[in-house]
């Protein structure tokens, strides 16, 4: 490899960082203004340090709750999104069958529905069905926009792939689940990943479909949007501290255990 | 057996949107036909004016939008390409670990991030009121509450979605054939142009359709970070369904922008003239 | 959160929705307009209800002090539960949500709702989405409420809804870089401020602020002044002297000093002071807006003789005075100020200096020539709205 591609490669590495830290830096002053000893409501200008609200961090119940509640509809969203966006990203990347124009534009429409006419047709669906809203309806709804997301980026992945190898496989005797789980599967796993982390994502900072269809449950979006009225409470920069170091310890333990392997 | 593999992976995903997607579609198709009034009610009218009326009245926000969505979705491909190249082929064990870095501050709610933007980029704040205390910029200089600004956030909140698809595709590209290819063609460039470019192109497609549709259509960014000529059709949308409760003319909209964007995509895909890309965008 | 696994019932409901949304698409949405309440309807309905021991309210955030003692005291003097929601964080999205499940005759789960007297509210008592009040059950609210929470025009007689908080919109400035009093709403308009005002993006806000700024008084204004205020903001922000049309963001943007004066909301205003940020709130000579949130209970409620006995406790003055501590707007409850003014007396320290400001503040109890400068919103009906809002949505939404 020459000097110059060397050159060419720690310029990259070092512009990777670069955008890392700039979609990172608004967290930076999330992370500061949990140690903020605010005096008023409002928690915009810094007053001084103090860790109080880190030992008050579970005063505020609802927001607790909130909190939970985001968790688990983004967890059970993004499983079920990754399994059935996954089936049809294969679909569409691999087979050709009747009705896939229409699948097609239908992937496309999710994508390009105004979230805001999503959540409100979503609710009036529920309500003329009866059906009480609930984490069910969210749920429903987040696997509703994120599915596209899923589909779209898995066929990226299968399109690129060629299918000689599943041939082979079924060729050499193997069952079709077995060609799907050791052929197919792994070649497709950063497609999954990267879907399942784009949808829990959206799933986790929805606002605008949830309102429409959450009931009387309450996410962690929605919590804070309605506390920006008065002002948030640092309560809620520390539990985002949190869900960010948590992502960090794990990224981190991810990285030691890849070296680790090998 | 084989015959129906296609069907039978396609079938859970159908029935999703079939329900939750078609039945609200043709609701919402059916509204935008209607006229009348929250209070006395609807009654179908066919009247095929809503949207004549709608793109009348808001077409300046419309082509806005898809200006602002435009360059927003630019930026995103020449921001994030280098940041999937390098990590798909330099990412070595940790590829999974920066990925996930891209998108932990998007686990964070979109609320916290706009508060920390808005202090961050406040006229007299950290960053401009130091670099106005030193002379650097002048007074009045500010970009909350401009063009740049509410582009800039289009960029900032969709970029993951332009960086995962073009590294899955990436990714799966052996880095051998690239350096075969660089000895081919003798230059990086070369290498990159014959050989990388094609092969990601499958995943630039996927990123372009999940950024620049929902930057398009999106109304957070231009109310948080825009100015008093910033308005996206976004905004629109949600004032003319939830404030005035007009809810023809709102749908009516809806079904313009997605029909303008579905041609846009269309374009783009004959544009980028890869068989995978029109096959995706036509059928 | 504890999802349940859909029955079967569930099920089959699903599978009913195609149906459904299909016969929604093919007969429209339908109106229903409601008629006034008859004395003795009001009698039969309040007749035939029985106290149920629990009460959902679903308010707005940060309304209620955390520890809810409020609404503790409430539950041990009547032995009423309460749960309490703090769901409603803007009035069109609410009633955006609201709107589709009282239209199809379902409850929407809260016995009583928080809503700001404007158009949504309008939509609510006119679409009979609200239930009749029965005044024999409201002592305090008659023995304590102010005689001008009394008369609104917005709901005369306070058929369906008596309020919860009131506040004033006038202009909050950063005394930063505003170095004069400001004292007219001309203040807004003039040239030496351009790209440094902030004006409010909610149609009926911006409207009266126009309509001050000319004279007109905005609940007695026509068309006409419509159109000539919506002239006045037009050229306003032509001159380039408006930076933006806010929501409730203008407050950090004018104690940052990216806008240095803006229209504003008294309790924000009030609160950034508390914190020793360097912002003043007036009520403009011409005139300012007085709004107010209201406690309704919506139709469908499970248990609307909770509800109202909920409604009517907050109306003691010592439970008024201890929400007006925490929320710091405009109580309904004029003996509020006196009972601050005694605690303040006791108090020591920080405690007494925040309690004898907010005695002393005008944004938290105007004066007689406070009020006397202040009008509400534009009365809207159905039609006239569809005249009122266009014109002001095409300068905030160009």
């Amino acid at each position: 490899m020459s000097a110059r591609t060397r050159l060419g490669d720690k310029l990259l590495h070092a512009y990777t960082w670069l955008v890392i830290v700039w979609l990172s830096s608004p967290i930076a002053v999330m992370i500061l203004f949990g140690f903020n000893d605010k005096k008023s409501k409002s928690n915009t200008t810094w007053q001084g340090f103090t860790l109080r609200w880190y030992t008050e961090l579970f005063d505020i119940s609802d927001l607790t709750v909130a909190l939970r509640n985001s968790l688990v509809i983004a967890a059970v969203s993004t499983i079920i999104t990754v399994v059935i966006g996954t089936m049809l990203g294969l679909a569409l990347g691999r087979h050709r069958f009747r009705g896939k124009g229409v699948t097609n534009f239908l992937v496309f429409a999710a994508i390009s529905t105004p979230e805001l006419v999503m959540g409100a047709s979503l609710l009036s669906l529920f309500v003329s069905g009866n059906v009480p809203r609930d984490a069910n309806t969210i749920i429903i709804s987040h696997v509703l926009f994120s599915l596209s997301f899923v589909v779209v980026t898995v066929r990226a992945r299968v399109v690129t792939l060629d299918p000689s190898l599943e041939e082979a496989a079924r060729d050499l005797g193997a069952t079709a689940w077995g060609t799907f789980r050791q052929v197919t599967l792994p070649s497709i796993m950063p497609g999954v990943l990267a879907g399942a982390m784009l949808s829990f994502a959206l799933s986790i900072d929805d606002y605008v479909v949830t309102s429409f269809v959450n009931g009387s449950t309450v996410t962690f979006p929605l919590w804070i949007v309605g506390a920006v009225k008065t002002g948030i409470p640092p309560q809620v920069n520390v539990m985002g501290t949190l869900i960010f170091g948590i992502g960090v310890l794990i990224a981190i333990g991810n990285a030691v255990a890849a070296r680790r392997r090998t | 057996m084989r015959r129906l593999t296609p069907y039978l992976l396609a079938l859970p995903s159908w029935m999703w949107l079939a329900i939750f997607l078609v039945v609200p579609m043709v609701a919402m198709a059916s509204v935008s036909l209607q006229t009348g009034n929250a209070i006395d009610g609807f009654a179908m009218t066919f009247s095929f004016s809503n949207y004549s009326d709608a793109l009348g009245r808001y077409s300046t926000q419309l082509v806005r939008s898809l200006f602002y969505g435009g360059m927003a979705t630019v930026a995103m491909l020449v921001i994030g390409y280098p940041v999937a190249y390098w990590i798909a082929f330099k990412g070595g064990r940790r590829k999974s670990m920066y990925l996930f870095l891209i998108l932990l501050p998007f686990f964070v709610s979109f609320v916290l991030r706009t508060i920390s933007w808005n202090f961050l980029l406040a006229d007299n704040g950290i960053l401009f009121g130091t670099l106005k205390g030193w002379g650097l910029l002048p007074d009045d200089f500010h970009v909350l509450a401009t063009t740049v600004a509410v582009v800039g956030g289009l960029t900032y909140n969709f970029l993951p979605f332009m960086i995962l698809p073009i590294y899955v595709s990436l990714e799966r590209v052996d880095p051998r054939v690239v350096e075969a290819a660089q000895d081919l063609y003798a230059t990086r460039v070369g290498a990159f142009r014959r050989v990388v470019l094609p092969l990601s192109l499958p995943g630039v497609f996927a990123g372009v359709l999940m950024t620049f549709v929902p930057a398009t259509a999106d109304p957070i960014n231009a109310a948080i970070l825009g100015g008093t000529a910033n308005t996206m059709i976004g905004n629109i949308i949600q004032t003319e369904y939830l404030t005035n409760l007009n809810y023809p003319t709102a749908s009516a909209l809806s079904f313009t922008l997605m029909a303008v964007l579905l041609v846009g995509i269309f374009i783009y895909a004959r544009a980028l003239g890869t068989e995978n890309v029109l096959e995706a965008a036509a059928r | 959160m504890n999802p349940r696994l859909h029955t079967r019932r569930d099920a089959f409901r699903i599978a009913g929705f195609s149906a459904a949304g299909l016969a929604l698409a093919a007969c429209g949405v339908q109106g229903q307009k409601a008629a006034p309440p008859k004395a003795d309807a009001v009698q039969d309905f309040w007749s035939k209800q029985t106290k149920h021991g629990k009460v959902v309210f679903a308010n707005w955030p940060e309304y209620m002090p955390e520890d809810q003692a409020p609404l503790k005291a409430f539950q041990q003097a009547t032995g009423i539960s309460y749960e309490y929601k703090e769901v409603i964080q803007e009035n069109a999205e609410f009633f955006g949500k609201a709107d589709p499940v009282l239209r199809a005759g379902q409850s929407l789960g809260y016995d009583i709702v928080v809503m700001t007297n404007g158009i949504q509210l309008q939509h609510m008592i006119e679409l009979g989405y609200c239930v009749p009040l029965d005044h024999s059950k409201l002592p305090n609210f008659a023995a304590n409420a102010g005689q001008k929470y009394k008369e609104r025009s917005y709901d005369p007689g306070n058929k369906y809804t008596i309020p919860y908080t009131s506040g004033v919109t006038g202009i909050a400035y950063n005394t930063k870089y505003v170095k004069e009093d400001i004292t007219s709403i001309q203040a807004l308009f003039d040239p030496k401020y351009k790209g440094r005002v902030g004006m409010m993006a909610d149609a009926q806000e911006i409207g009266n602020f126009g309509m001050f700024a000319l004279g007109i008084d905005p609940e007695k204004s026509t068309e006409a002044d419509w159109r000539k205020a919506g002239d006045k903001l037009k050229e306003q922000r032509d001159a380039g002297i408006v930076r933006k049309y806010y929501d409730q963001s203008y407050i950090d943007a004018v104690s940052k000093g990216d806008v240095w004066l803006t229209m504003a909301w008294s309790g924000d205003v009030f609160q950034r002071q508390l914190a020793g940020e360097p912002v003043k709130f007036v009520v403009p000579d011409e005139g300012g807006t007085i709004w107010t949130d209201n406690m309704l209970i919506p139709k469908g409620a499970a248990n609307p003789v909770d509800a109202l006995m909920l409604m009517d406790y907050l109306y003691q003055p010592a439970v008024a005075a201890e929400l007006d501590e925490f929320i710091q707007y405009v109580t309904p409850v004029p003996a509020v100020q006196d009972l601050l003014r005694e605690k303040a007396a006791t108090a020591k320290g920080e405690d007494k200096k925040a309690l004898e400001d907010m005695v002393n503040s005008p944004p938290m109890f105007p004066t007689e020539a406070d009020y006397a400068k202040l009008r509400g919103y534009t009365p809207l009906t159905n039609q006239t709205q569809q005249v009122f809002n266009p014109i002001f949505q095409s300068i905030t939404q160009a």
